[in-house]
């Protein structure tokens, strides 16, 4: 109730000024007339702000980073000048801002692009740099990412999705970018507006870059349908691609009984079954899709029964975890696997997909497990064990020197061979004791790996910890 | 149909004195501008059958030429409904990435040749164009060459439109004739105001008869090319020849430059109407 007063009162403004324009005219004015009177006013900064424009930083930016600067600008009296933080500065990390317009937004929908002039005090790449956040539901934020600066005055388009969507905007504009390298340097941005060019076309949206995406999950898992762009080509014939939200994009379920997907994109798996997601975006259909492979209910992995002061946990949600560095060491070149960890009514899983192996660190601090000497853990391979399952578990003691080699690290292998115990779909328990493992009191380090060419590309593991009978 | 006929003519009309006046006030030589006006349909292809383009109007351009039809162009031009259509009220040149007879696109060019072919005249289409690095359609008139007797540029040739899909705001208009060929053809160029070419239908259109040679787009007539566009004792050869009518969509050649990884394919030149007035 609160909300609508407060939009009430910023609208009785421009409802007046209707009245004033419509005094001889005797009909009642309608709520769509109500609607339409937000400003259509197209200039952001030019020599000064805008009506109603705010500056709003960055909590943990540096908030003195803008400026007007009446020295450098490419016309009339001045600029926004943007002072880019050095590496370190105890002012705040990086710059960034919205720009909003606090009189209740505007009317952006018979603009197709917003338009500047810039240069930098070098050459350098804005980060994030767009419209349509406005620190609410950033419902249509807008970002062009990596724009590239050079030392001259260059003009910029960012093109707006889909216009018809702004009705009522506040994000008029907004920021964020670090240091290069560590170096902060300086950016000038001038004649901030918005227009209508006429020369943007060929639209070509796209959900998660344009991928087929195809995931095998289970009731009750919530996906985001991410990487959402909108890509046209500009007038001078170059293509531009933005970082578009949610908002701009219609999302369907070709089979709403087994996933539904929110107007933000979140999927939502309902029951067993396929279903392929997509969207549009003002009509032109999005390039990429996600098929959702359901399963059906989720079967949750063993609840550990063992006695919390005999177990040392790196991954449950049973037992408090000692810390982990990384569950997935990503080490190149060689390393295939990507994880795709995912929680169930609050149950963590990992999820390694592409696997060939992974590395699970916790070295800070080492663990010494000479009176903890077994290894658990609950493994899940969805959809079918490969007739070359091989699989090995190698645990690393790091030695004196408690770090990832150096000359005194130790290992053990543990070799999980197929057997009739190795099932797919199911949660499958594996023990072993680390008693080949001496000494054990600086171990850091648990590598998963295929071995003899084991084409096991997608697994599951829970509740790994070490334990004493 | 007739509407926009009468349109054309109005506003070149309309045109046609306004830029008289600005001449008149700026350079001396005005007298020299012969414009007309023309109005009689003397033979139009509004395409309205469905299928192969019409065989009495219009013969196909097959293969790749001499070195890509001599510009080093990349299309093989077939004559196969996937790559020329009438369908809907319009014809649709297709250009297309595909392994082709040694080519690794193909698309197709219909001319005139021997069909059609005459001295002076208002000649005009209404096109819709595509779009992307590495696309070259035109709308074009090539003088006949006496069975190979006379040979380019001495035949003439008058490009009423030109077009680099790189480029989707600006058209070209030139003539190539000797001493003005390829790369010194008389050239204009022709942008668009807050639009562009590939979104919707555009009207590209010459007005030729003795010694002048008008080019418009839509309702503007921005240029003029005489005898006096020439390079000092230059032949000019559109007084004698006749010549045909050439539409074509290449992919690639010295003109624009090979398509890049963002060159959507394929690509479509739409003609709603092509029409030759005296």
């Amino acid at each position: 109730m609160k909300t609508s007063k407060k939009l009430f009162l910023k609208i009785t403004k421009p409802l007046a000024l209707l009245l004033l324009v419509n005094l001889g005219c005797e009909r009642d004015i309608s709520d769509e007339a109500v609607q339409a009177t937000f400003s259509t006013n197209r200039i952001i900064f030019s020599d000064t702000f805008s009506a109603g424009l705010e500056y709003y930083p960055y909590l943990d930016s540096k908030f003195e980073a803008f400026s007007v600067d009446t020295e450098v600008k490419y016309q009339g009296t001045a600029s926004m000048r943007f002072d880019v933080p050095n590496e370190g500065d105890r002012n705040g990390a990086y710059a960034g801002a919205i720009f909003r317009d606090d009189n209740g937004g505007r009317d952006l929908s018979k603009y197709d692009a917003l338009t500047f002039w810039a240069k930098a005090s070098k050459a350098a790449t804005i980060n994030d740099i767009g419209f349509g956040q406005d620190f609410g539901q950033n419902k249509f934020q807008v970002s062009k990412r990596g724009l590239r600066l050079t030392t001259n005055w260059v003009k910029y388009t960012i093109p707006i999705p889909d216009a018809s969507k702004l009705k009522q905007e506040k994000g008029m504009f907004w920021y964020a970018e670090g240091p290069e390298n560590g170096d902060g340097y300086s950016f000038w941005i001038d004649e901030l507006q918005f227009e209508k060019l006429g020369t943007i076309a060929q639209p070509r949206p796209s959900i998660l870059n344009g991928d087929n995406i195809s995931v095998n999950t289970f009731i009750g898992v919530n996906i985001n349908v991410a990487d959402l762009n909108q890509t046209f080509n500009l007038g001078t014939g170059e293509d531009i691609s933005i970082s578009s939200a949610p908002g701009y994009f219609i999302f369907s379920s070709s089979n709403p009984s087994v996933a539904s997907v929110s107007e933000t994109g979140v999927v939502e798996v309902l029951s067993a079954g396929n279903s392929v997601i997509t969207a549009t975006l003002d009509g032109v259909e999005a390039k990429g899709s996600l098929t959702i492979n359901s399963i059906g209910s989720f079967v949750f992995a063993p609840t550990p029964v063992r006695d919390s002061n005999n177990v040392v946990s790196i991954f449950s949600d049973h037992y408090p975890n000692t810390p982990v560095d990384f569950f997935n060491g990503y080490w190149q070149p060689y390393q295939t696997t990507q994880s795709a960890d995912f929680s169930i009514q609050g149950d963590n899983f990992l999820n390694y997909t592409n696997f060939n192996f992974v590395g699970i660190q916790f070295a800070n601090p080492t663990l010494n497990l000479t009176d903890k000497s077994n290894l658990h853990f609950n493994m899940y391979i969805p959809n079918a064990v490969p007739s070359n399952f091989d699989f090995l578990v190698t645990i690393v003691d790091f030695g004196p020197d408690k770090v990832n080699g150096g000359g005194d690290d130790t290992r053990q292998q543990l070799f999980v061979r197929k057997s009739p115990s190795i099932v797919a779909d199911s949660w499958i328990t594996i023990e072993f004791s680390l008693n080949g493992l001496t000494p054990r009191n600086n171990v850091g380090l648990i590598i998963f790996e295929n071995i003899n060419f084991s084409s096991l590309r997608n697994l599951y593991l829970d509740n790994i910890y070490f334990y004493k009978n | 149909m007739n509407i926009k006929n009468k349109f054309s003519i109005k506003f070149l009309t309309k045109y046609f004195i306004l830029s008289g006046l600005i001449f008149s006030i700026s350079c001396s030589n005005d007298e020299s501008q012969t414009i007309t006006t023309m109005n009689e349909i003397v033979w139009a292809d509004e395409f309205t059958i469905d299928g192969t383009p019409d065989s009495s109007k219009w013969n196909f351009d097959i293969g790749t030429g001499q070195n890509g039809w001599g510009n080093n162009e990349l299309q093989y031009y077939t004559d196969r409904l996937q790559n020329i259509e009438v369908k809907n009220g319009m014809l649709h040149i297709k250009a297309v990435k595909e392994a082709y007879l040694g080519s690794s696109y193909t698309s197709a060019k219909i001319t005139t040749k021997g069909v059609f072919e005459q001295k002076y005249g208002r000649y005009e289409a209404k096109i819709k164009l595509p779009w992307g690095q590495g696309l070259w359609p035109a709308f074009w008139l090539l003088g006949d060459d006496s069975n190979g007797s006379v040979i380019w540029p001495q035949i003439g040739e008058i490009d009423i439109m030109e077009y680099r899909g790189q480029q989707p705001t600006i058209v070209h208009g030139s003539i190539h004739g000797p001493g003005y060929s390829a790369g010194e053809a008389i050239t204009k160029s022709y942008s668009l105001p807050n639009d562009r070419f590939d979104t919707d239908f555009h009207i590209f259109g010459i007005e030729w008869g003795p010694n002048y040679i008008n080019y418009y787009v839509d309702d503007v007539l921005y240029n003029q090319i005489t005898p006096s566009s020439l390079p000092a004792g230059a032949e000019w050869v559109f007084n004698d020849n006749n010549f045909y009518i050439i539409l074509n969509l290449a992919v690639g050649g010295s003109f624009v430059g090979s398509p890049n990884t963002q060159t959507v394919f394929p690509q479509e030149m739409i003609v709603d109407y092509v029409r030759v007035y005296n």
